[in-house]
Parts: C-alpha cells; sequence; structure tokens
C-alpha cells in the first residue's frame, strides 16, 4: 500500500519533472533560434510583404501611399521595351553561362585532375577573380577595354593584326554585352572549376581506372564514367550559376550604367534605376517583386523537376 | 633503342604539354587584368599615357603613397574592417546558435523553421535591396553602419545554417548525451563543446560572410550617405568616377584597395573553398 502511493508519487513527481524539462527545452530552443528568426524576419520576409504592398501604388517614397493604381505598375513592367530587353539580356547571359562558361570549367577541371603538379596553383590563381570585388573586377576591365589602344590593352593587341580597327568595346550597342560576358566568365569561371574539383575528388579513382582496363580510352572514361559521376555536381553549379546571373549589379552598374541606349541592361540595373535614381518606388517595388518570382520560380522548378540541391543535404 | 625509348616518351607526354599549354594561356588571360591596374599604378601619369605596356623600370611609388597619405582612404578601410568583422562575428554566432537548434535539439515544427530559414537562397541581397531599404529606412538605420552590418548578417544566415546544420549533425550524440549527464546544460554543450568541435565549419562561414561583406557594393550604396561612413567598394567606385582619366592614381587606389582581400584570401582559401563545396560535390 505505502510502496503504491510512494510509486505515485515518483512517477507523479517525474511527470512534473518532466513538463519542466520540456518547457525548458522549449524555451532554450526559442532562445537559440531566436536571434537569426528575427532578423530574418525583419530584413528579409516582412520587407518583402512591403513591397508587395508598395508595388500597387505610384509613390514617390515620401509620404503614405495613397495612389492606388492596383496592377498599373506590373502592367506597366510587362509591357516596357527596356525591361523586357533586361529580360532577354538576363537569359543570354543565363544561355551563356551554362553552354560556355561551365563546359569551360568542367573542362579546365578535368584538366587539372586529381594529380597534376601545380594543380593547387592553378586552382589559387583562377579562383583569384572570384574574390576581388566587383566593383574592383569593373575598374580593371574598363581599363583593358578602352577605347584607345593607347591605354586599352585589348585595342592594342587586335590593332597589331593589320586592318583591325580599335573598337569602343563598351560604347558600342553590339559588343557590350559580348563584353560583358567576357568579364562575367572571367569572374565566375574559377568559382565553378573549384566545385568540380572538388566533386572529382568525391569520385574514387578505381571506377575510372576499372573503365580504362575494361577497354575504354581517355575520352570515354571522361564521358561515360567522370562526367555522369559529376553530375550532382554539375546541377549544383548550374543553379548557382542560373541564380548568379541574376544578381549581377555592381559590374554592369559601374562598366555601362545599362547602356550605351539599355544595350546591357539587366533587370537589376533596371530596378536600381527606377528605385534609386528616379525615386518612383512604388514601380521599383513592383520590378522587385517581378525579380523575387523569377527567382522563386527558379528554385522551385530546380527543386521540383531536378533534385533537391545538394547542400541542402 | 635508347632515342626509341625517348620518341615513346615524349609521345605519351603531349596530352600532358597540351594541358599545361591551355592552362597557362588561361593563367594569362586570368592575371592580364590584374597586372594591367598594377603596372599602371607603379608609373607616374606621363608615363603611363607616353609608354602604358612597357614595364614600371624604375617603379613609381609616389600615386601608392599619395593615397596612403589621404585620411579618406584610411577612413574606408577602417569602415569596411568593422562592417566585416561584425557581420563575420554576428553570422557565425547568430547561425551556429539556429543551427545548434535545427540539428541536435528535437522540438515540433522543426523542419518548418529549418526552411523558412534557408529561405534566404532564393532572395539574394541584389534582388531585395529596394525592400530592404524601405524597412531599413523604416527603422532609422539609414546612413549608419548598423544598418549595413544587419543586412549583411541577414543575408548570409540561410547559407550559414545550412553548411552548420549538416555538420552539427555529423557530430555524434553520445558526446552530447555524455555531456547532459555530466550536468551540462544545452547552453553549456554549445558553447563549450559544439563550438569547439566545429571550428573548421565555422571558419568556413566566417570566411564567406567576410568575402561577401568586405566585397558587398550594393548595400553601402543604397544605405550609407556620408562620405565618412562609406565603405572600400563604394570609395573605390566614387574614386575612380572622380579619377576615372588618371590610370595611374586610380590604379594605385584598387590596387590598395586589394591588398586585405587577397592577404584575407591567401588565409582563408582553405576554409573559403571547404565552405563553398560543401554539399555540392555529394551525388
Amino acid at each position: 500500500m505505502n510502496a503504491n502511493i510512494a510509486k505515485n508519487n515518483i512517477s507523479r513527481m517525474s511527470l512534473v519533472k518532466n513538463k519542466f524539462e520540456k518547457l525548458k527545452s522549449r524555451s532554450t530552443v526559442l532562445l537559440f533560434l531566436l536571434p537569426a528568426i528575427v532578423l530574418f524576419s525583419i530584413f528579409l520576409i516582412y520587407p518583402i510583404f512591403r513591397s508587395v504592398y508598395y508595388s500597387l501604388f505610384d509613390w514617390k517614397g515620401f509620404g503614405p501611399a495613397v495612389d492606388f493604381v492596383g496592377l498599373g505598375n506590373f502592367i506597366r513592367i510587362l509591357t516596357d521595351e527596356v525591361f523586357l530587353k533586361a529580360l532577354v539580356n538576363g537569359l543570354i547571359i543565363v544561355v551563356f553561362s551554362l553552354i560556355i562558361q561551365l563546359p569551360l570549367a568542367l573542362m579546365l577541371a578535368l584538366m587539372v585532375g586529381r594529380k597534376l603538379r601545380g594543380r593547387g596553383f592553378f586552382r589559387t590563381v583562377f579562383f583569384m577573380p572570384y574574390i576581388l570585388s566587383e566593383v574592383i573586377t569593373a575598374i580593371m576591365w574598363i581599363l583593358i577595354f578602352n577605347a584607345d589602344p593607347k591605354r586599352g590593352f585589348l585595342n592594342a593587341i587586335i590593332t597589331l593584326i593589320p586592318g583591325v580597327k580599335a573598337q569602343s568595346w563598351l560604347g558600342n550597342t553590339s559588343l557590350v554585352l559580348p563584353a560583358i560576358l567576357v568579364v562575367l566568365t572571367w569572374k565566375y569561371f574559377g568559382f565553378h572549376m573549384l566545385l568540380y574539383m572538388a566533386g572529382l575528388q568525391n569520385i574514387p579513382v578505381e571506377t575510372e581506372e576499372a573503365a580504362v582496363i575494361d577497354g575504354a580510352n581517355r575520352y570515354q572514361t571522361i564521358t561515360h564514367v567522370t562526367i555522369p559521376l559529376l553530375a550532382g555536381t554539375i546541377r549544383t553549379s548550374a543553379y548557382l550559376s542560373v541564380l548568379g546571373s541574376l544578381q549581377v549589379f555592381a559590374l554592369v552598374w559601374i562598366m555601362t550604367k545599362g547602356g550605351p541606349v539599355n544595350a546591357s541592361e539587366l533587370m537589376s540595373t533596371y530596378m536600381y534605376r527606377f528605385s534609386f535614381i528616379r525615386f518612383e518606388l512604388g514601380y521599383g517595388s513592383a520590378v522587385a517583386i517581378v525579380m523575387l518570382l523569377i527567382s522563386l520560380t527558379i528554385s522551385l522548378l530546380y527543386r521540383r523537376f531536378l533534385v533537391q540541391p545538394d547542400y541542402l543535404g | 633503342m635508347d632515342s626509341r625509348h625517348k620518341k615513346i616518351s615524349f609521345r605519351r607526354n603531349i596530352p600532358l604539354i597540351v594541358k599545361y599549354i591551355i592552362l597557362s594561356i588561361t593563367l594569362i588571360i586570368v592575371l592580364i587584368p590584374i597586372i594591367m591596374i598594377i603596372n599602371g599604378a607603379l608609373k607616374t601619369r606621363g608615363e603611363f599615357l607616353a609608354h602604358p605596356y612597357s614595364l614600371p623600370i624604375p617603379p613609381r611609388w609616389e600615386n601608392f603613397i599619395e593615397i596612403l597619405k589621404m585620411n579618406s582612404f584610411w577612413r574606408l578601410v577602417l569602415n569596411s574592417f568593422l562592417v566585416t568583422s561584425a557581420t563575420t562575428i554576428g553570422t557565425v554566432f547568430i547561425c551556429s546558435m539556429a543551427a545548434f537548434a535545427t540539428a541536435r535539439i528535437r522540438f515540433r515544427g522543426k523542419n518548418f523553421v529549418f526552411n523558412f530559414l534557408t529561405l534566404g537562397l532564393m532572395f539574394p541581397v541584389t534582388i531585395a535591396i529596394l525592400p530592404v531599404y524601405l524597412v531599413v529606412r523604416q527603422i532609422g538605420l539609414i546612413d549608419n553602419l548598423w544598418g549595413v552590418i544587419l543586412v549583411h548578417t541577414s543575408f548570409q544566415l540561410s547559407f550559414g545554417v545550412i553548411i552548420l546544420n549538416n555538420f552539427f549533425k555529423s557530430i555524434p550524440s553520445e558526446i552530447q548525451d555524455a555531456s547532459h549527464i555530466d550536468g551540462c546544460s544545452y547552453f553549456g554543450f554549445y558553447w563549450h563543446i559544439l563550438l569547439r568541435l566545429s571550428r573548421p565549419a565555422l571558419a568556413s562561414v566566417a570566411a564567406i560572410a567576410a568575402v561577401f561583406s568586405w566585397n558587398d557594393l550594393m548595400v553601402p550604396l543604397v544605405m550609407l550617405n556620408s562620405e565618412n561612413l562609406w565603405t572600400l567598394p563604394l570609395g573605390t567606385m566614387q574614386f575612380q568616377g572622380q579619377y576615372g582619366t588618371n590610370w595611374a592614381m586610380v590604379g594605385a587606389f584598387v590596387t590598395l584597395s586589394t591588398i586585405p582581400a587577397v592577404i584575407l584570401y591567401l588565409f582563408i582559401q582553405r576554409n573559403l573553398i571547404s565552405g563553398l563545396t560543401a554539399g555540392s560535390i555529394k551525388g
């Protein structure tokens, strides 16, 4: 009898203790998560909702937004030729990255391979442009592209060929985008090469050796064994490249300001101009929302139709 | 016999030679813009205009000295240093705390919280800058380094939480159990054990945050008006706008403002690379 009561008491006590523990653990969790959630909500989530609201107004940024225009801003965006130009330029950058930059990076990574002498040195140097700021990159290339062969190295080189004239690389509407593509490749191929090199490191050498023993030549080994095994890395790198091309801003803004005549306009420069130079903040908000939707769509499509990005675990 | 042997080994080495040739050409292309700007910086303005491509012999240090004498240059370095170090420290602590909760504590809604915190991957700061600007203005942190620091930190959270979450999960749970039996609280485990065991991953997160914060133009450009608050990228852009035709000076400015980044890079290269490639190498 007594023993039973004591048992009951103990179990009740442990229940109370359990509840207390649970409460304690719950508050601990909250405490650990709080800073991240607060910052995230204030600087990421709340701004987006706020901009959705502002995007419905014609608003210059001062005083409350009163000039309600409904979806007017969005209609204006989708019918603005300059925005469509920016969209097309963005697509060109994406396509160029996928069919030129990434294969180039892959090729170089395969060349450096696992044990080439000087591997570390090449990796360090090729990756260097990635850590230079876009500002510095832009300034360096403004000098290279200078229209005067006495300053611009590129023109100095091409004018050595008889009959070839110096070009105004950044001032010519048909040359400016290719010029920017060169700079983007220069800056980012090292990053993708790095990803591929790391991926390569994860493929056991034995797999390739087995292919060779089975009679595959060098080329077959690469196309039938190495590249398929790198598929995950290639997908991730492609995804990061697509998302990254939406983020190019400083490079283009400093080199061309989106010009000449919008020839190098990107969504980011377009949004910056309307938001922070013309101060059409309602319209700028609408542009930002469109960009966010595009970015969201890319991410969702990627997760839905390809696989979960590897870095999500 | 001997010559035939040589011939064979030469032929076998052709792919290797071609490899080195291609890699060297790439190397030269990568280095040309960097060399050109440094080359220009080591000449006087007149020398640069007269012989832009000759070697800078003797090197002229005047441009560098002139910039190092400018108070405004040191102001930029200081501001960048403040922003970068605060962002880095903030990112490491806030991310590691959040990742500790999502990786090592069981609670309801864990998946939801984790997915919420990774939303930032879809909203890079370049895209979200106007919405963010409007809120920072509302809070009253425009023209204040704290505004830049908080925004930089917020936009590094997702990446950091993912890296650390994966890393923390890989630490055996026995260690945590043992520490609890020994009377260690959650916080004690986090502070005394987890952070110590996770140094490489923390260093990777720190490296990525530092490089991002040091290089970012967008946030300072939009949020800082007063010249004495500008960071290096912003100051460099303005300097180029002002001295655009004096390439010797611009070159010296660019070179000097790159040195901290390059030194940082050489030190943290390993951590930076392991952070950037974390996870992307699976499958």
